[in-house]
């Protein structure tokens, strides 16, 4: 008896160490993307230009890179975590706020504030409208979902339909604007990190951060929806708040990614997917895998994005999805499960 | 004990329940059969609460359910589902650990681990604890699902077709590991059953439902008799008894009868 608590709590301790090794790998990831750019630095220079308090390194330091890494681990852990959740309450595998059609309704709704915000335009009209049809959508198809069914086929063929409604509509607006409003949001639905400053920011981890502990505290109802909805209830879990707060919480994430960063809707399906090849079902590890996987991606995206043809600069979504769908396919041809 | 008092339940105009009252005590086995949708499963699912009965009420040893807080009633009530649905990989450790749920906030305890690794081992799951879920049989699943409800450490046990889809041997094995379990334990479970030999050969008591409706109620030997099985599942049947158990040889359908004859 002993023995099989032993068992397992090796292998928790083995989920834990991968957990460690992500924040790691990030780490790594990110003092090279400090170092790394039009003005190379050491690894060394570069850590002390931090605590320096003027020069140009200092600058380049403070005003240009480490916004820069810090949104990208934002952007990247957020929509990785917001794709673990969406799975988990729609009990989906292919569930994601791209699939579901929430990446897109936010950025309609980012498009719109740029392009109507006028004199209101700033961050927070931008982050808030995104976040409205965030969750304009989320809803509408949970509703769908109640209404018909909760089959995979039924949510994320309403969440396409909801993808290509808000794309088009985003696309009728591109047609109609001006020369400079298209420029702008072709700039900013490739995915772009590199606007961004400390107040965009603040915005972003407001919206990233807070719901975050909730979510995590929640890891043992998320995995109780795995078992089925009845399960859930019959060992008490409310399943009705948790998928309700649950999509907001998804949602609210999302609308912070991608009013910040542009629709990179690759992460959010792709990250959830590595980290439950690696280390299973178990939320309490796999919230935390899965959003240092996706920070991993979205940051080394991001550094070769902007260092590779230097001073191009190539979109963040496209780098993303070139190192993401190869890795991808290599575990999926490795795993031998079905839908994997 | 568990009461169920005048249970009604509808679904849009329907009547799926009416009027149900049962009474349960601790050591007992008791079995509801009856034909297909006359609310075998949604009576079960009222008293786990996982659907609203209409009118009436559940009250465990006096106390009314539907005031009770939904992690309270898991620790007194388990169910076990007929079936799992696993989108995504768990193991058969983590699968039995959802059943101390109810007790665990932020992780599970030593207590809680110790718990399941000694569930596991009560249904010989052991040595298979840290395989995927899905890769198994179908009664392995059932097993596990079992071992889950065994760690869940509640007084009542709600088991919704424990045996379907299970061959012969693992059918007994199941219904003797819940007969054991019960009489063991000192706990007491209600179970949803298709099969009408199994339930008489395991259970103390039986209750027939028709339409939704209790039919009859009492031990197997009152149950099982032709008239009953004539009028709730139109079916003509001997009785045999084997061991003071009656089991029933189900010879034709009541309402062909004429349709071949006039052949």
């Amino acid at each position: 008896m002993k023995d099989i608590c032993e068992q397992y709590k090796g292998v928790t301790r083995k989920k834990l160490s991968f957990v460690i090794f992500l924040a790691a790998l990030l780490f790594g990831v990110a003092l090279i993307a400090l170092s790394q750019g039009a003005s190379s630095m050491g690894f060394k220079d570069s850590v002390t230009a931090i605590f320096q308090d003027s020069g140009i390194a200092h600058a380049i330091i403070w005003k240009l890179r480490l916004p820069r890494i810090i949104m990208a681990v934002l952007v990247g852990g957020g929509l990785a975590l917001a794709g673990t959740v969406f799975q988990a309450i729609l009990r989906n595998p292919l569930a994601s706020p791209y699939t579901l059609g929430i990446a897109s309704s936010a950025g309609f709704g980012a498009v719109t504030a740029i392009i109507f915000g006028g004199s209101f335009y700033s961050e927070y009209l931008i982050a808030g409208n995104a976040f409205f049809f965030a969750l304009l959508s989320s809803f509408f198809i949970l509703s769908i979902a109640k209404l018909k069914s909760y089959t995979p086929e039924t949510m994320i063929l309403a969440g396409i339909a909801i993808m290509f409604f808000f794309s088009s509509l985003s696309s009728l607006f591109q047609y109609m604007g001006t020369v400079e409003e298209v420029h702008e949001i072709v700039f900013w639905f490739f995915g772009s990190l590199s606007k961004v400053g400390w107040k965009e920011i603040g915005v972003a981890s407001v919206m990233i951060l807070l719901p975050t502990p909730i979510i995590l505290r929640w890891s043992w109802d998320f995995n109780l929806l795995a078992a089925g909805d009845e399960s859930a209830k019959a060992l008490g879990v409310n399943v009705t708040r948790i998928r309700m707060l649950g999509m907001v919480f998804a949602s609210l994430i999302t609308a912070a990614a991608i009013s910040f960063a542009g629709v990179i809707g690759f992460v959010g399906l792709v990250a959830p997917h590595i980290a439950r090849m690696v280390i299973g079902g178990d939320h309490w590890f796999l919230f935390p895998a899965s959003a240092l996987v996706g920070a991993v991606l979205v940051l080394t995206a991001d550094t070769l994005g902007r260092t590779l043809w230097a001073p191009q600069v190539i979109p963040i979504g496209i780098v993303t999805a070139f190192i993401g769908v190869p890795f991808f396919f290599y575990l999926l041809m490795k795993k031998t499960r079905q839908y994997w | 004990m568990l009461s169920i008092c005048k249970i009604s339940f509808r679904y849009k105009s329907k009547h799926i329940l009416k009027d149900i009252e049962i009474e349960l005590n601790k050591g007992e086995i008791l079995s509801i059969v009856g034909p297909n949708g006359t609310g075998k499963t949604t009576l079960l699912k009222c008293i786990a609460g996982i659907m609203k009965p209409g009118k009436g009420t559940i009250l465990i040893n006096g106390k009314n359910v539907s005031r009770m807080k939904r992690q309270n009633i898991a620790k007194s009530i388990a169910y076990v589902p007929q079936s799992s649905p696993s989108k995504f990989p768990i193991t058969v450790f983590d699968a039995v650990l959802m059943g101390r749920r109810p007790y665990i906030t932020w992780k599970p305890s030593q207590k809680d681990l110790e718990l399941v690794a000694r569930s596991l081992k009560s249904m010989d799951l052991h040595d298979i604890a840290l395989q995927d879920f899905d890769q198994l049989s179908g009664g392995q699943k059932q097993k596990v699902l079992l071992a889950r409800a065994v760690a869940q450490d509640t007084d009542y046990l709600l088991l919704d077709e424990p045996t379907s889809n299970l061959d012969l041997k693992h059918q007994m094995e199941t219904m003797g590991m819940i007969f054991n379990m019960v009489k063991k334990n000192g706990v007491a479970a209600i179970l949803a059953m298709h099969d009408l030999n199994l339930s008489s050969r395991f259970s103390d008591r039986m209750v027939m439902l028709k339409a939704g409706k209790v039919f009859c109620t009492g031990e197997p030997r009152q149950i099982m008799t032709v008239e009953n099985i004539k009028s709730v599942y139109g079916v003509e049947a001997e009785i045999i008894s084997i061991n003071d158990h009656p089991y029933i040889l189900p010879t034709r359908p009541v309402n062909e009868q004429q349709g071949l004859s006039s052949d």
